[in-house]
């Protein structure tokens, strides 16, 4: 499916960045017109993720996070949040909640959060090369962008 | 993202403003903990009012606070928390650790951002 609007932006594993991030692509998918409580679980989610690239894949130093955006047509978005660091050694064990390698406070619940927030969460990632993670999300539209030359109202499934 | 800090007798409140996120959640867990290691209180009130954003660093600060609450044998409260900080907080299962007190009206999260 052709996305009908794209995001991408490149950011340095700053933890300054971790409120941007989440702001600017709350910010992007705020033309779908989500509700405040769709828009939350996106900035949470993407925070999730972007603090992950702070902590875990970039932990030694500070590295690019790549992050791309699709609104695809019937209000779905994709986010997709690259980074090219040390990798996941064992993916199954790091998305267990309260798994957490960072020790401190880190709570361990970063992919937990993700799943929970989001519709779909796809994780890829190769030791020494780094981690990919594809986040989906149904935006509940008020009016649909017409499907076919119809037009009648959707809820978006609620 | 700061923290105001107010003693009432045992009782410290500390009133988060802002953002909670990784980043800000250091300076934030010293001030609360340097204000409790100070005033030894039996019960600390996390005021989330003002709190307009939190993630699982917050989970995590929170957690925290728990325990060294715990070792003076003092309670944790968290009062007014917003929707999407009480998911949040549900999900963590902090719910069963401490009193969360929700402010606000849910049915908020309804509207339109």
């Amino acid at each position: 499916m052709k996305a009908q609007n794209v995001l991408k932006m490149e950011i340095l594993s700053r933890s300054s960045n971790e409120s941007f991030a989440r702001v600017s692509v709350a910010a992007f998918v705020s033309q779908l017109d989500p509700t405040i409580e769709e828009i939350s679980d996106i900035k949470t989610a993407v925070s999730e993720a972007v603090t992950n690239c702070i902590v875990h894949a970039y932990k030694d130093g500070i590295g690019k996070i790549y992050i791309t955006v699709k609104i695809f047509e019937g209000g779905t978005v994709s986010i997709k949040i690259r980074d090219t660091g040390c990798g996941i050694e064992d993916i199954h064990k790091a998305m267990e909640p309260l798994f957490t390698t960072a020790g401190g406070e880190r709570a361990g619940l970063g992919f937990a959060v993700m799943q929970s927030f989001m519709d779909k969460v796809r994780v890829t990632s190769a030791v020494g090369r780094g981690t990919s993670v594809t986040m989906s999300k149904k935006i509940s539209t008020q009016e649909s962008i017409p499907a076919s030359g119809k037009s009648e109202q959707t809820d978006g499934g609620k | 993202m700061s923290v105001r800090i107010n003693i009432s007798g045992e009782v410290l409140t500390a009133y988060l403003e802002g953002e909670l996120d990784h980043h800000s959640a250091k300076d934030i867990r010293e001030q609360i903990d340097n204000a409790i290691d100070r005033n030894a209180p039996s019960l600390l009130i996390l005021d989330f009012r003002d709190l307009t954003f939190m993630d699982s660093s917050g989970i995590g600060l929170v957690m925290g606070r728990y325990r060294k609450m715990k070792e003076f044998k003092g309670e944790i409260h968290i009062t007014n928390t917003s929707p999407q900080i009480y998911k949040v907080m549900k999900l963590s299962g902090l719910d069963r650790l401490a009193r969360i007190d929700k402010g606000g009206n849910n049915s908020e999260s309804a509207k339109r951002a």
